[in-house]
């Protein structure tokens, strides 16, 4: 699945500097399910993109506090966050909140 | 609720597509309706507090970050459209940081031209003789953010005198200050706790501090930069840790989170916000609920509170002989730049170097970087 990842706040930090990624998602059916959620996403973003301190990106399954996530310039909370399921060309943007004021 | 293509509507206007949930209220509303709302929260603020009078001069701290530079663009907004009569100005810190506060220094030229804003930089070199990367050099990485917090402090107010400034607002949120209320109380740093949660500060000194977010939740402030493509700078400054200050930011995101309240240590903060407040902090609302906290802190009338007098040395407004940052300055110079560090247990560690210039009068106080 094509989709545009972005990187705000200095969350680009975590992966070489770079804020847009350009990638092809290859995911395994869960449950028969032909769809990809953002649960997915998450842990192939952690697992294929982070390069230093996961940490600051994610906390458990889902993002840290603090880190603000919008699917196609929308809130993910009114998506039902992890729930999400992602498209062909969609735009996930992550922004931490938590560098200076 | 599954599935993102199953589109909700904007909560206030009914006729176009929700992009965000308001931390506040959860609320589910659309761009403009949160431009507006957003910008007329700060108005409400601004004008209920009697923050600004036609004609004042004001400074705005700008660091480029994100705070900063939505608190320039929304005030130089709101006093175009509200005709608040404002003459604006942006005032920035150069504390001489080689890769951290150069960077964000160019984000600041850059919203000087974007705002039409008058910009003055008052460098710590120039007010101090010492860059940060010299004193990092001398004292290592503890302790640092002690001299950048004093300095930093009185950098504002003398950029700002010079500016002839009646006001300087700073962008502090309400996530900011909730951190601080609790940080104050797990100090037990009662001067501050009651100052840290006033939206004016320092009425009584030179130049009086304001603080326009101060019920702003980071959360909207980030998405109203991000929507409107704000020009600012993000990164953490290379030489702050700020582990302390990070658990409580933690500590208070976790809160929002919580769904039931049967975390020990959201059990302890309960505990004691009840007994003094009767307050229960509770998602949504934490931080809010926090600010509330701070602000009811009695402080009863035989707690000695420390006096305000002035600096004999450079005139500053200071509670002991000397202020702070003389007594920084003075170990840089004198090369004891431990002088001055940490509380009275430290300072008791110091004794014979504070008593070969003054005696005990130049006791050290907290860390100013906790304080607004």
């Amino acid at each position: 699945m094509q989709l545009t990842l972005e990187f705000g706040g200095g969350l680009e930090l975590l992966c070489d500097s770079k804020k847009i990624h350009n990638v092809n998602v290859e995911f395994e059916q869960q449950n028969g399910e032909d769809k990809l959620t953002m649960k997915g996403l998450l842990s192939w973003v952690r697992t294929n993109l982070i390069k230093e301190r996961p940490e600051m990106f994610m906390k458990g399954d889902t993002v840290r506090p603090g880190v603000l996530v919008l699917v196609n310039d929308c809130d993910w909370e009114l998506s039902g966050q992890l729930n999400t399921s992602l498209e062909e060309k969609d735009v996930v943007v992550f922004i931490s909140t938590l560098h200076g004021g | 609720m599954e599935g993102k293509r199953s589109v909700r509507m904007c909560c206030l206007c009914n006729e176009r597509r929700a992009s965000l949930s308001r931390p506040k209220t959860l609320e589910q509303i659309c761009r403009e309706c949160f431009y507006l709302a957003f910008e007329d929260e700060i108005h409400q603020i601004i004008v209920s507090n009697r923050l600004f009078i036609r004609g004042d001069r004001v400074a705005i701290g700008a660091s480029g970050g994100k705070d900063s530079t939505v608190l320039a663009y929304v005030l130089s907004k709101l006093n175009r459209i509200h005709d608040y009569g404002l003459h604006l100005f942006l005032l920035s810190v150069d504390e001489g940081i080689t890769g951290y506060r150069d960077d964000s220094l160019e984000t600041v030229h850059r919203n000087q031209i974007q705002y039409g804003l008058p910009l003055k930089v008052v460098s710590y070199k120039d007010l101090y003789g010492w860059t940060m990367d010299e004193i990092v050099k001398l004292i290592g990485l503890k302790n640092n953010c002690t001299f950048c917090g004093v300095f930093r402090r009185q950098a504002l107010d003398r950029g700002a005198a010079f500016l002839k400034a009646d006001k300087l607002v700073t962008g502090h949120n309400a996530d900011d200050i909730a951190e601080t209320v609790l940080l104050n109380i797990l100090r037990g740093d009662i001067a501050r706790l009651s100052r840290c949660s006033s939206i004016i500060t320092g009425e009584d000194g030179p130049i009086p501090r304001c603080k326009p977010f101060k019920y702003t939740y980071e959360k909207e402030i980030v998405m109203y930069a991000y929507f409107k493509k704000l020009d600012y700078f993000s990164t953490e400054c290379i030489y702050s840790p700020n582990a302390y200050r990070g658990f409580a930011r933690e500590f208070i995101k976790d809160l929002e989170r919580i769904r039931s309240p049967f975390s020990s240590l959201f059990i302890l903060f309960v505990c004691l916000f009840v007994i003094h407040n009767h307050v229960i902090a509770y998602r949504p609302r934490a931080i809010l609920d926090i600010i509330k906290s701070g602000e009811n802190f009695r402080i009863s009338t035989t707690t000695k509170m420390p006096e305000q007098g002035t600096c004999e040395r450079c005139g500053y407004i200071s509670s002991q002989k000397w202020c702070k940052a003389c007594v920084l300055l003075d170990g840089l110079n004198r090369g004891l730049p431990k002088l001055g560090i940490g509380r009275s247990r430290v300072a008791i560690g110091c004794k014979e170097e504070n008593e070969s210039h003054g005696g005990k009068s130049i006791e050290s106080k907290q860390c100013g970087s906790l304080d607004f």
